[in-house]
């Protein structure tokens, strides 16, 4: 009996690279489709049915998911099931460390990952209707100051492909190393 | 882009028919022609208040719908409200010439953390064009910056907007400075954002969480008829 991490698709990457890592034989993964962040009211019960399809199949259930835009509906809903799931709001808060990230409190800073600078146009630019109607970029971005470009891994491609994505966006770029955060921690509980 | 044989005289419709035609260009968010045919109305002996409602307002409504519905999505939703913006460039200053009915005044702006305007601003375009006044505090409002505003605006109603999971508990905050000050019930408050729900509008002591700017308006309009009742 194994236990499943049910993860969203944008962490698929760092969670087998952790149970990689880590050896850990006995976690399996399942993913939910990534683009569930564009409406993430659809989360809870996305999240339920696959909790329910795993049930009695493995040890242990776990919510590979933070609050994620659900505004708390998750963790009830992940209570209800009595599973676990990440604590924090979303992933670039676990990915530097929830405490730190909160002790930064910075407002007007928008977030990519590796995920997310790999898939930017696919999550971002194309979802946001800037391919064809640039002209809405102020719209979205124009309170923001600065892309903080959360690094997972070492990748110098990467890096560059948040820094053009700062540039388009109009924005000030900041990379900083986060690794896996608490996400390394909360799994390897 | 069509062809210019094809291409639609808007002041060649008649009233019925360009107020159509004003729907469909406010649906698909060209800004030009709500801007030509809001001039072809008014030159037509339209009142602002009747082109603001019967053409703005109702296309607005429209896109509303469809985006509830799924059928439209944000950035179309943004450039209908961009065409809007523009028609109502017009008849802002018009409106207040010729007197329209004024339903209350609203003070609205983010939580203090969040910078997210996009739903806020939506809100209070569409409740001016319902006959609100609106005073628009903007981005990152500490808890003094909205009771100062409603005291000294005289307002009916707060309305707050958060767009993170984490901005969202500091509507908790006012409403409870509210209760501390006793004035919670001087004050219809609106709520909404995208994590918002039902159950934390109830939960920190809001009037009402509106899911989108359509629901805002309608909320906002009963609950003044309920205090106009009661008056």
């Amino acid at each position: 009996m194994q236990t499943l991490i049910i993860a969203c698709g944008a962490l698929a990457r760092e969670v087998l690279a952790l149970i990689e890592l880590n050896g850990w034989r006995h976690m399996e993964l399942t993913c939910l489709p990534a683009d569930l962040h564009l409406r993430p009211e659809k989360i809870p019960d996305a999240v339920e049915v696959a909790v329910e399809a795993a049930r009695g199949k493995y040890n242990d259930i776990f919510v590979a998911y933070a609050d994620c835009g659900t505004g708390g509906l998750l963790a009830a809903r992940c209570e209800k099931l009595g599973v676990e799931m990440i604590s924090g709001p979303h992933c670039y808060s676990f990915f530097e460390g929830n405490e730190a990230f909160a002790a930064r409190g910075e407002v007007t800073s928008f977030y990519l990952t590796d995920f997310l600078a790999r898939q930017f146009d696919a999550f971002v630019w194309r979802p946001m209707g800037l391919d064809r109607h640039p002209e809405l970029r102020d719209m979205y971005f124009g309170n923001y100051e600065k892309l903080v470009y959360l690094a997972q891994t070492e990748d110098d491609s990467l890096t560059a492909a948040a820094e053009s994505a700062a540039q388009r966006l109009g924005l000030d770029f900041e990379r900083r190393f986060t690794g896996y955060g608490d996400l390394e921690a909360v799994l390897g509980q | 882009m069509s062809d210019e044989e094809d291409d639609l005289i808007l002041d060649e419709l008649n009233d019925e028919e360009l107020v159509l035609q004003m729907h469909d260009d406010l649906y698909d968010g060209m800004a030009d022609e709500i801007f030509e045919a809001v001039h072809i109305l008014l030159k037509r002996g339209w009142v602002p208040y009747d082109v603001l409602t019967k053409a703005l307002v109702e296309g607005m409504r429209i896109v509303g719908i469809d985006f509830r519905d799924g059928i439209l999505f944000v950035p179309e939703v943004l450039l209908a409200a961009g065409a809007m913006k523009k028609g109502m460039g017009i008849l802002k200053p018009l409106l207040i010439e010729t007197g329209a009915p004024q339903l209350g005044k609203m003070v609205i702006g983010t939580v203090k953390g969040d910078i997210h305007d996009i739903g806020k601003n939506l809100v209070a375009m569409m409740m001016e064009g319902a006959g609100f006044e609106v005073v628009d505090l903007g981005i990152n409002n500490p808890v003094e910056d909205y009771i100062d505003a409603l005291k000294r605006e005289n307002a009916d109603i707060l309305g707050m907007s958060a767009l993170l999971t984490t901005t969202m508990p500091y509507m908790k905050i006012v409403i409870d400075t509210m209760k501390e000050q006793g004035i919670r019930d001087d004050y219809i408050v609106l709520v909404g954002g995208a994590p918002l729900n039902e159950e934390f509008g109830k939960a920190i002591g809001s009037d009402a969480y509106c899911r989108d700017a359509a629901v805002a308006v309608e909320t906002a309009k009963e609950f003044m008829a309920r205090k106009h009742n009661q008056l």
